[in-house]
Order: C-alpha cells, then sequence, then structure tokens
C-alpha cells in the first residue's frame, strides 16, 4: 500500500501539475503513425491517454484518448477511432502493453484498407508528453467521513493524482480512494465500488469531483 | 485586497491554493523576464500581470525591456515575419544591426542575468543576449510567442543558431515547435482576468465608448481587435462585413494600435483606409496602446467578435471577447484552434465568404449567440486565465530544475 494512504496513518492528499513537452514526432499518414507509435517514449502514450485530462478540452470528449480523436477528425476513419476508443490502458501491465495493442490494431486496420490514408497538411498528429510535478497539499484525512466535506474541496491537479493518474500507479489499476476505503472493510465497500464504477474518460475533471462527492453525499446522508 | 486574493475571486479559491503550493518550492528565487517592449501587443500585457503574481507568491521576478534603434526593429519585425513564414530577404548589415543591440543591451543588464536563476527571454527580439552572458548562473528559457509552424528558413537558421544554446524553450502549441537540441515546451498564453482589458464595465461606460465613436445604437457591431498587420487579415474583415452587409444591415468596427517594435503598422493601415473608404458604417480606429478600457467596452458593445487572422501565433483578442461571453468567429489557424470550438464557442473560417456567412448565421440566431457566448466564457475561465498560464510556468521551472524527469515528487523531499 501507498504510504499516502492507509488505515493508520490517514489518506495525505496530493496534487500535481503538469507541463507539456513536444516529442518533436510528428505524422500525417496512418502509417507514419503506426511507425511514430513503435518509438515515441512511453510519457507520450501516458499522455495521450491520461495527460490530455489536464490540458484544454471542450467539455464531453468523444472518444477517451487522443489517438482516436485523431483517427475520426482528421483522418475520417470512424471505424478505427471506435477500434482504438476501446482499449482501456488499465488492462495493461505497463505502457509498453499499451503500445503493442494500439499497433495491433493499427496493423489491422492498414490490412483491411487498401487506400493510403492521410490527414491535411495542417491536421496532423503531434505527440506530446509530459512531465508531472506532485506536491503534499498537506491535508490528511483519518476517516472516511472526511471525504464529504474535502471531495468538493479538492483541486482539479489532486482529482487528476488520486483518481486518473492512481490507474497508472496502483496494484488494482484503480483510484486511490477506493483503495484507501478498502482498508476499512466491508463496511465502506458500497462507496469504493461507485468510486470504481465511475467511469473516468468521458467527462471533465470538474465533473468527476462533482460526481465522486455526490456518491459520498448519497453514502454518508443515513449514517 | 492582497493580489492573490483578488484572483482567488475570479478564478477560484483552490487555483490560487495550487498556485501557492506549487511556488513554495521556488520561493526566494531570481527570474527575470526580458522582452523589447513595456506597451503594446499580448507579451508586455501579460508580463505586466505574470510579474507581479509571481512576486505575490515569494518568487524574486524582474521585467527588463531592451532598447533598440529603428534598424534594429526593422530586423526584429523581419524575424517576426519570417517566422511566421514569410520570405523576408534581410541585408546582412540588419542581422550585425541585431547582434549589434544585443551585446548593447548585454552589457547593461549583465549583473542581473547573470546572478538570476532563470531568465524567460521573450520572443527572437532579445534572443541573443544568451550569448553575450558567457558565465550564466541560472537556467536561461526561450519563450516563442509567435506561430513558428513553417518559418522562412534562411532567417530560421540565423535564429536557431542563438536560440540552441537555450536550455528549454516554449512554444504556444505543438504545432508551432520546431527542432532544438533542448527540451521544448508547450505553454498556452492566458489572459488576466483583472487587468483594465478584462474586467467587469458598468453598462454607462460601455455606451460611452459607443457614443464616443458614434455607433449606431440599433445597428449590430461586429468587431475586429489587432494590430494593422496582414496576418490579420483586417482587409479580409472588411470584405467579409461587404458580403454580409448585402444581407443584414450591421457595423464594422476595426479597432487597433501600433507597437513601438512594428513599423509596418502604418503602411498596413493605409490600406484598410482605402478599402473602407465610403462606407459609413465602418470605423477604423487607431487606439493608444493604453486604450484598454475603450477596448474593453467595445467588445462588450460588439454582438460578434472577429478575428479573421491568417496567421496566428495564439490570438490573445480572441480569449478576451469569449472572456467577455462573446462568439468569434476565426481564422482557421494557430491558437484560434485551440480556443474557438467549431460550432460550440464560435466558428472558425477560411475566406471571407465563411466569416460573412458565419456573421449572418450568428445575427439571425439570437439564441445561438448567447449560448456560444456562455460556453466560450466558461472554457476561458478553465483554461486560458493566467493562473493557468503562471501555474505552467511554475511547474517548468521545478522541472528544469529538477532535470526533465517524467514524474517530480516534491513529496518526497
Amino acid at each position: 500500500m501507498h504510504s499516502f494512504y492507509s488505515y493508520d496513518t490517514g489518506f495525505h492528499i496530493r496534487d500535481c501539475a503538469l507541463v507539456r513537452l513536444s516529442t518533436g514526432v510528428r505524422v500525417q499518414t496512418l502509417r507514419e503513425f503506426r511507425d511514430a507509435l513503435e518509438r515515441v517514449p512511453d510519457g507520450s502514450i501516458y499522455h495521450h491517454f491520461w495527460g490530455r485530462f489536464l490540458q484544454p478540452q471542450f467539455d464531453e470528449p468523444e472518444y477517451n484518448n487522443d489517438f482516436a480523436a485523431w483517427a475520426y477528425r482528421c483522418l475520417h476513419e470512424k471505424a478505427l477511432a471506435e477500434r482504438l476508443s476501446v482499449i482501456d490502458p488499465t488492462w495493461f501491465e505497463d505502457i509498453e502493453g499499451l503500445r503493442r495493442e494500439l499497433l495491433e490494431r493499427i496493423e489491422d486496420y492498414l490490412f483491411e484498407k487498401e487506400s493510403v490514408i492521410w490527414a491535411r497538411t495542417d491536421e496532423q498528429f503531434y505527440f506530446v508528453q509530459s512531465q508531472l510535478v506532485v506536491l503534499d497539499t498537506g491535508k490528511c484525512m483519518v476517516h472516511p467521513r472526511e471525504l464529504v466535506t474535502n471531495l468538493p474541496e479538492i483541486s482539479i491537479g489532486s482529482v487528476f493524482y488520486h483518481f486518473i493518474d492512481a490507474r497508472r500507479r496502483t496494484e488494482g489499476k484503480t483510484d486511490d480512494f477506493s483503495m484507501w476505503l478498502e482498508a476499512f472493510g466491508p463496511e465502506y465497500r458500497a462507496l469504493s465500488e461507485a468510486f470504481k464504477s465511475t467511469d473516468p474518460y468521458f467527462s471533465s475533471l470538474k465533473a468527476i469531483r462533482a460526481k465522486l462527492a455526490q456518491e459520498c453525499d448519497n453514502f454518508f446522508m443515513d449514517r | 485586497m492582497d493580489l492573490l486574493e483578488r484572483y482567488s475571486d475570479v478564478a477560484g479559491r483552490e487555483v490560487v491554493d495550487h498556485l501557492r503550493q506549487l511556488s513554495a518550492e521556488l520561493r526566494g528565487m531570481k527570474v527575470v523576464h526580458v522582452n523589447s517592449t513595456r506597451e503594446g501587443g499580448g507579451v508586455a500585457e501579460l508580463l505586466a500581470k505574470m510579474v507581479p503574481m509571481m512576486n505575490a507568491l515569494g518568487i524574486h521576478a524582474t521585467w527588463e525591456v531592451i532598447e533598440g534603434t529603428s534598424a534594429f526593429f526593422e530586423c526584429t519585425k523581419g524575424f517576426h515575419n519570417a517566422i511566421q513564414g514569410n520570405t523576408v530577404v534581410l541585408p546582412e548589415e540588419s542581422y550585425q544591426e541585431y547582434l549589434r543591440i544585443n551585446s548593447m543591451n548585454a552589457e547593461k543588464l549583465e549583473d542581473k542575468l547573470r546572478d538570476a536563476d532563470f531568465v524567460f527571454i521573450h520572443d527572437p527580439q532579445p534572443a541573443a543576449l544568451l550569448k553575450n552572458i558567457v558565465d550564466r548562473k541560472g537556467k536561461w528559457i526561450w519563450r516563442c510567442h509567435i506561430d513558428c509552424s513553417r518559418p522562412y528558413r534562411p532567417v530560421w537558421k540565423f535564429l536557431r543558431r542563438i536560440v540552441s544554446d537555450y536550455d528549454a524553450s516554449i512554444f504556444s502549441t505543438a504545432e508551432f515547435v520546431q527542432p532544438l537540441p533542448h527540451p521544448q515546451y508547450i505553454i498556452a498564453p492566458s489572459i488576466d482576468p483583472l487587468s483594465e482589458k478584462n474586467m467587469e464595465l458598468s453598462w454607462g461606460e460601455v455606451e460611452g465608448v459607443r457614443k464616443r465613436f458614434d455607433l449606431h445604437p440599433d445597428m449590430p457591431i461586429i468587431l475586429q481587435v489587432s494590430r494593422y498587420d496582414r496576418f490579420k487579415d483586417p482587409v479580409g474583415v472588411i470584405a467579409a462585413y461587404r458580403i454580409a452587409r448585402e444581407i443584414v444591415p450591421m457595423q464594422l468596427v476595426l479597432a487597433g494600435g501600433g507597437a513601438s517594435d512594428d513599423p509596418e503598422g502604418e503602411v498596413v493601415l493605409q490600406e484598410v483606409k482605402k478599402a473602407a473608404a465610403g462606407d459609413p458604417n465602418i470605423r477604423v480606429l487607431v487606439l493608444p496602446p493604453d486604450a484598454h478600457r475603450t477596448i474593453n467596452a467595445l467588445q462588450r458593445a460588439a454582438d460578434i467578435v472577429l478575428q479573421k487572422s491568417i496567421k496566428e501565433g495564439f490570438g490573445l483578442t480572441v480569449t478576451e471577447a469569449m472572456w467577455k461571453s462573446k462568439p468569434v468567429i476565426g481564422g482557421d489557424t494557430g491558437g484560434i484552434r485551440l480556443q474557438v470550438i467549431d460550432h460550440y464557442t464560435g466558428f472558425r473560417v477560411q475566406s471571407p465568404e465563411g466569416a460573412a456567412l458565419r456573421i449572418r448565421y450568428l445575427l439571425f440566431n439570437h439564441g445561438k449567440r448567447v449560448e456560444m457566448g456562455r460556453q466560450a466564457k466558461r472554457f476561458v475561465r478553465e483554461n486560458f486565465l493566467l493562473t493557468r498560464h503562471l501555474r505552467e510556468y511554475l511547474a517548468l521551472m521545478i522541472a528544469v530544475f529538477h532535470g526533465f524527469e517524467d514524474r517530480i515528487d516534491l513529496t518526497r523531499n
């Protein structure tokens, strides 16, 4: 278990800030995209699945990763976008596994299609990576009930770190909150399950925060 | 009220708390920003706010402005145009003047620059300062505010030699990044919600500005605010207005000013005046660099705001208009794409005809105009305020300081 959340020491609320970097890799055709995917750093694949949450995006994204969104908007290949968007990165042990899966699906698609699939010059895909700075907020929760007051107040960076980024860090590929709740035994299992079943992909971090806070309110209302 | 408290009222307490936590790591460090103009243009406006904010967070930030000759600014305007893709052939003397002025300014700023923990050099004008400060203590970062997606190669080769020695560079979007031998960060610019240009204004003040420029109270106002610069396509805006006006009565306001580092502005202004001649419903305004409240009032008075740029770094005037709940019709280029989400916060267009079509649509659909304006304001609040920009600068400084690792965990300290 992570040192910042345990039954004994409480849940230390972390925060984070993300800054984006160019990888210098840009592609215009699907075949170039496939070749680039093979060599871009792990951090870039992470960013296009997860880091995107902390950068400007309008409301609910249609696809759960930037690759699928590009396939749809710029390559105009809806079927490919659909195939890429069902990939859940938590299925894989590491980014390398995720990379292999992406490559498989793109190669299958290239095999099926005989024509050259390309985007306009001004709609190329730019592979980006990010650096994450993790901070301690100094706040600590010792009892799950404190989620009721703390969750609506935590920053967007904290939501990202504990609910999104946690999927890369935790053994169960889930969020920090539900992992912490499980340490308290069956009493909080329903809340933990409610957190786990909140789909992280299709809303903004603000909306996720509101949803989690609502789950807490509902859970503790009669307790 | 404390500066940070004021931002917390507009952007949210959590946002300011976040800045405080992030800056704890950098407290007491010396940061110097350098650019080439104190007034006029988005960079000067940004620094006028960014520097006091950094100071309020306990960082010793200062802002230095280099001085130059008219030949120097002619040369750097050429650089600016060349970076944006124009073919600009500069004589050898221009390059020499550029280097001479940088060397002269380096002598003057030497002590401050050598001792700083971080030096942010904004745009190409002061970029060659670095070569003149040999025993640099801190990290030097080149901040390119210009659309650098397809620079004119001969000029870029010269500049590339200069900026390659920096520790890192920052571009406004991924599309603008050019290959350089150091980490290249991507940070979108921002607006200051508390500045005179973006603060709330009374109805009376907005009305006063409308009367001052003799704008008809019952006719829709279409507005473009930008320097008189060919990349902003003011003549294309007039063309769009003329097409749309065939059907709907309206008035067009083009509001711009010069910046002290933009000698080409006067030429473009004359072209615009010529294109507008004879139409009583077009106002071509030349405003002084400190006319922030006037611009604010014009943006609030407008029904639709245009930014029909052919090339655009980021387009802070787009952000400003969106912050005032206006739908924006913008050129499909550069940073406008990050802000104008087609059919949500406005429309992106590629021609005067396209702009005319969208003007007509928005003037016809009042409900849509209001809805898009509301969405535009929310989008800016969440993504393009100064507080977000500052957050990314702080994160970048920590990242550069810690050596470009994927994950910098300050909780382990």
